[in-house]
């Protein structure tokens, strides 16, 4: 529930992104939104629009949503432009309707990116993203107790970094902003959070390889270093993994092309 | 070849293969402004460094099959990441879209690339290969005979009185139509805006670049372009206002 408070309430138009299936063609549809408390998260203000649309017998606007404090990533409405509202470092749940004022249109929209096809109105398909992820994503690790967390020394500075790239909650806000579609601030996120760590480098040049590589194949497009993206993720994630993505995945291709193959020397075959 | 198909078929191969071509340009158009400027000083100078240049012969073809190659490979690698990226946009544009911080340079780049396409085209064929303005093409004015040695690293490279072709006059006549000199200082002006994203750019795909000296970075690469703006704005510019006027011994041959 949203608190009570003195505040003024205030009405917006909505023009928002209707489309009833993946093939289906979709248009802009202004509802009003009428009476709304300034304090009222976005997806809040989209669940009160809702209601009245059901009341009327209209179908319910679709948005994803999930954990509504910023941590899982499933929010994704370009808000007026940019993804996730007009704040900085937030999701859309951490959008609120103070951030606008009384008698705005605003305009929300699904991520768009060839890679992340419509499903209905605001809700996107992201499967693309776990299909990088699967492609390396991972450290190859002796599954059962914790070890001792103290056996293997990091320093700092080495953690911090990697926390700060495994901060990525995955939402698509990156490939959202950027004009060319782009999901190298994800995909390098993702290479950085690990690589940067003793564990993550078994397969380090494996994971860059292969995580690149699958990015190109689902059909994202490539930086042109304008860091829309780290000026609209959610958690700030700095394009400096973007370069650091770069010199891995070079670093990376040199070494696996001049590396000697094992031999296959474990015999019984025919 | 895995490294082949990284560097020619992946993302950031193709982007690795714009930046280093890039470098190797930045390199040729710097080295090329400050052999240029030499206009100022007397005609001896830019004169004896034109014929030594000539003088190089096969190393000279390297030099430009290199470029050529430079610029083909920049041009070919825009044009498919361009084209990879529009159709990753996908068919269905956003209903309103906002720039959030990419720089004024970096948004208008493949624009200033296209001026600078159709400037390197007419630049070539004006000074280079003379077919646009052949009237004051090199090989239609009357020799010039060095006064002076014209020294490479201390070496003499050009003894005086070698009959060379007139550069400098070339220079000077080619400019004074002021629509080629004001193409060549929009065009040069636009070379250093698509300069200003691509130097700074290079860095980032090269994996050079990080937050604790971007800020100095980026003052450094601006502070070039501005540079590179004045040099080339100069030479258009000191013709144009009469600074830079056509050698008097080709003015008394003309009159003859």
């Amino acid at each position: 529930m949203v608190a009570v408070n003195t505040q003024k309430l205030f009405s917006v138009t909505l023009r928002v992104w209707r489309q009833a299936g993946p093939a289906q063609p979709g248009k802009f549809v202004e509802y009003p939104a009428k009476d709304l408390n300034p304090n009222m998260s976005f997806l809040e203000m989209l669940d009160v629009v809702n209601d009245e649309l059901a009341a009327q017998g209209i179908e319910p606007i679709a948005f994803a949503h999930d954990c509504r404090e910023g941590i899982c990533g499933t929010c994704s409405c370009t808000i007026n432009g940019k993804p996730h509202g007009p704040g900085k470092g937030v999701a859309t749940c951490q959008t609120y309707m103070r951030s606008f004022s009384d008698g705005d249109t605003i305009v929300v929209e699904p991520f768009r990116a060839r890679a992340f096809p419509v499903i209905k109105d605001l809700v996107i398909d992201r499967a693309a993203f776990d299909k990088i992820q699967q492609a390396g994503g991972f450290i190859t690790a002796r599954a059962g107790s914790a070890p001792e967390a103290n056996a293997l020394p990091i320093a700092k500075g080495d953690a911090d970094l990697a926390m700060d790239a495994a901060q990525c909650i995955g939402c698509g806000a990156c490939v959202a902003a950027c004009k060319n579609a782009s999901a190298m601030l994800f995909v390098s996120a993702k290479v950085s959070h690990l690589g940067l760590l003793p564990q993550g480098q078994a397969e380090r040049d494996r994971r860059v390889l292969a995580m690149v590589n699958t990015m190109d194949a689902l059909g994202f497009g490539s930086c042109t270093n304008q860091y829309e993206c780290s000026a609209a993720c959610p958690k700030l994630i700095s394009h400096d993994f973007i370069a650091r993505m770069n010199r891995d995945y070079v670093k990376a291709s040199f070494r696996s092309a001049f590396k000697a193959a094992p031999a296959n020397t474990s015999g019984g075959g025919a | 070849m895995n490294l082949v198909c990284n560097l020619f078929g992946s993302s950031i191969g193709r982007k690795f293969i714009m930046a280093l071509t890039g470098l190797v340009l930045i390199g040729f158009v710097f080295g090329h402004l400050v052999g240029n400027l030499q206009v100022f000083a007397h005609p001896d100078k830019i004169n004896g460094y034109a014929h030594f240049l000539h003088s190089l012969g096969p190393v000279l073809w390297l030099v430009r099959i290199g470029l050529l190659v430079c610029v083909g490979l920049h041009i070919w690698a825009a044009t498919v990441l361009t084209l990879e990226s529009r159709r990753a946009r996908g068919s269905e544009p956003y209903g309103v879209k906002t720039w959030i911080q990419a720089v004024f340079a970096s948004r208008y780049i493949r624009w200033s690339g296209y001026v600078v396409l159709g400037f390197i085209l007419y630049h070539l064929a004006h000074f280079t290969v003379g077919v646009a303005q052949a009237g004051t093409y090199k090989t239609a004015l009357p020799a010039h005979t060095l006064t002076s040695d014209y020294h490479v690293l201390g070496f003499t490279v050009v003894p005086a009185g070698t009959r060379v072709h007139d550069v400098h006059q070339m220079v000077v006549l080619g400019f004074q139509p002021p629509l080629v000199s004001l193409f060549y200082i929009v065009a040069v002006g636009l070379l250093s805006l698509h300069l200003l994203h691509g130097m700074d750019s290079l860095f980032q795909t090269l994996g050079w670049r990080n937050a604790s000296w971007s800020r100095s970075l980026r003052t450094v690469v601006t502070l070039l372009c501005v540079a590179y703006f004045a040099g080339s704005l100069v030479i258009p510019g000191a013709v144009l206002t009469g600074a830079l006027k056509p050698a008097p011994a080709v003015k008394t041959a003309s009159a003859q």
